[in-house]
């Protein structure tokens, strides 16, 4: 099954995500995905229904790998921080990064390591240029707390706060190529000023 | 269900140290039916001290298999779809030819003229039982402890036979301290007269000896936490301390009852062959290094250790799934929550039985069945 190719600027939504429909329709059938911080296998057990994708996921929890077993995804149990070291190179066509790079300790390593795992990099992570982001701080002089940033300071697994510039210019000061951006604003995807607009941002990039 | 406990009978068995034993009884109970096509059955190994009464009721004892918990209609390994099977270990004493079985060359039980085996002549003789069932290929196999380390093994020497493996509470080699513990449990047997060097078969065995190796073993079996909670500092059957060195706390009582059962249903040699065999286990052998060991394995894995298991811990588990990462092969890995140490695959089943049902069902799917 093939998915129908969206109306412009509006995103349908895969397991209530846009960002999952965004990362399911960057995906090409028959590959070999790992999905890091992958939870419940969510995402892995709808690629391989509807993608006939080979998943595998890693996750640090106990309880969301036993959760992703039971549904028949093969998840390890471990930390992304370090779980990426086992796999040889080029073990994956794809390797996902869902809303997970902002709460890695080593983020840039994080990022080297899939893309020597993987051909190519889905990263997709909460934006924190954006302007509610920007006000909320501006305006109350705290730690902005948005619906994208919903965390109490010290309650927050965020402990890496990156903009859709900040990881522009990262990638362009590592060499990697971007293949694809998408930048989501609810349902929307955006054309202009992402780094203002964007709620969240979707890269498709290879070394 | 009652169940019975049958028996085949094979020419001979060589064995990985080069001798033979011939001929050579497996015995083996299986649940559930054999489908068609031969391909819904499951190889279930038992640990150490284990036998092939996995589940149902023996008629003899009354008493449920030692995973009667994970299988039978509608458990983890579900008889209604599946065929399984378990049967006892070479060089053990429930049925199965080991060292307390009659050598026909000489009409007296081998002893200690029983060659050494390994945990691949397990392995080996298992396939010649599956083989002889007409089954080519297993949907799973499985076990905990050393019942795991024939799971790692089957998927390394056979891999064109195990779509899968559920290697459980184990690991690919003996540490120094198992290896430690299973020389304290052999010494125990062989520092009591009554072993005679091996020669007690219808004299009196090494009961004492045997007693205290169990003792030992069930000590490795539980958690610092579970025999807090099972026992704590309780004495038994009085208020304050004898001063008579009789079995007044709780714990020794338990330990003294269990190790003097288990003379019962288990032979000394038998304890001595089947602990060298796992100290001698090491999947690497003859390899550069665990990985390479399972370059050729093309089963499905899921790896499963528990958190206060200290006789296998989960680095033991993480060895292996470690190794199967980095040749790229399909496993699945969790560390499962329990205070019940070791002894937890074997007790503390629940989240266990949902994975181990969803891994299956999927194993099933990609295979054709069902």
């Amino acid at each position: 099954m093939t998915l129908e190719k969206p109306r412009r600027g509006f995103v349908r939504e895969v397991l209530g995500r846009s960002d999952y429909a965004i990362i399911s329709e960057l995906i090409e059938p028959d590959t070999k995905v790992l999905d890091l911080g992958c939870g419940d296998g969510d995402l892995l057990a709808w690629l391989a229904g509807n993608k006939n994708v080979e998943g595998r996921g890693i996750e640090i929890s106990s309880a969301r790998v036993q959760r992703a077993i039971v549904r028949g995804v093969s998840v390890y149990q471990g930390d992304i921080d370090q779980g990426l070291a086992g796999y040889p190179d080029q073990a994956f066509d794809y390797v996902i990064l869902s809303q997970t790079l902002q709460e890695t300790r080593q983020p840039l390593k994080v990022l080297s390591d899939i893309l020597r795992v993987g051909r190519r990099a889905i990263v997709a992570f909460p934006n924190f240029g954006h302007w509610r982001v920007r006000l909320a701080h501006l305006a109350s002089g705290r730690s902005p707390r948005t619906a994208l940033f919903p965390h109490e300071w010290y309650a927050s697994p965020n402990i890496h706060f990156l903009t859709v510039l900040d990881f522009e210019e990262l990638a362009r000061r590592e060499n990697w190529t971007i293949e694809r951006r998408i930048f989501l604003a609810g349902h929307r995807e955006l054309t202009a000023l992402p780094n203002l607009l964007a709620e969240v941002a979707v890269f498709l990039i290879r070394k | 269900m009652i169940v019975q406990t049958k028996s085949v009978r094979f020419d001979s068995i060589s064995l990985d140290g080069g001798s033979t034993v011939a001929p050579v009884d497996v015995a083996y109970q299986a649940y559930g039916v054999l489908n068609a096509a031969r391909s819904n059955a499951i190889l279930v190994s038992h640990a150490f001290s284990g036998d092939a009464h996995a589940a149902g009721i023996s008629p003899e004892t009354g008493k449920p298999g030692w995973w009667d918990n994970m299988i039978g209609p509608g458990k983890a390994f579900d008889t209604n779809k599946y065929f399984v099977l378990c049967s006892n270990v070479l060089g053990g004493c429930r049925g199965t030819t080991g060292p307390s079985s009659v050598n026909p060359a000489t009409g007296k039980p081998y002893a200690m003229s029983f060659p050494i085996i390994t945990i691949g002549d397990m392995v080996r003789l298992q396939k010649m039982l599956v083989e002889h069932l007409g089954i080519q290929r297993l949907l799973t196999v499985t076990g905990g402890s050393m019942g795991g380390m024939q799971a790692l093994e089957w998927a390394v020497a056979h891999p064109e036979m195990a779509a899968s493996a559920m290697p459980i509470a184990t690991t690919a080699r003996h540490s120094a301290q198992q290896i430690a513990f299973d020389e304290v449990g052999r010494q125990a047997v062989m520092a009591d007269p009554d072993w005679a060097g091996g020669d007690y078969y219808g004299k009196s065995p090494p009961a004492r000896g045997l007693s205290v190796a169990r003792m030992v073993g069930h000590i490795t079996y539980m958690s610092d936490d579970s025999m807090r909670e099972k026992f704590g500092r309780r004495l038994r059957n009085r208020d304050e301390f004898g001063s008579d060195f009789e079995a007044e706390f709780e714990v020794e009582s338990y330990l003294r009852y269990r190790g003097s059962q288990f003379v019962y249903r288990f032979d000394a040699n038998s304890y001595l062959y089947i602990t060298k065999a796992m100290d001698y286990f090491d999947l690497a052998n003859g390899c550069a290094s665990l990985a390479q060991a399972l370059e050729g394995a093309t089963a499905r894995f899921l790896v499963i250790s528990f958190t206060s298991d200290w006789l296998y811990p989960s680095y033991q588990s993480l060895e292996i799934v470690n190794a199967l990462r980095s040749r790229n092969k399909d496993v699945a890995y969790c560390e499962l929550n329990s205070n019940y140490g070791h002894d937890a695959f074997l007790v503390d089943v629940g989240e266990q039985t949902e994975m181990v049902r969803g891994f299956l069902a999927r194993v099933a799917r990609e295979e054709g069945i069902l």
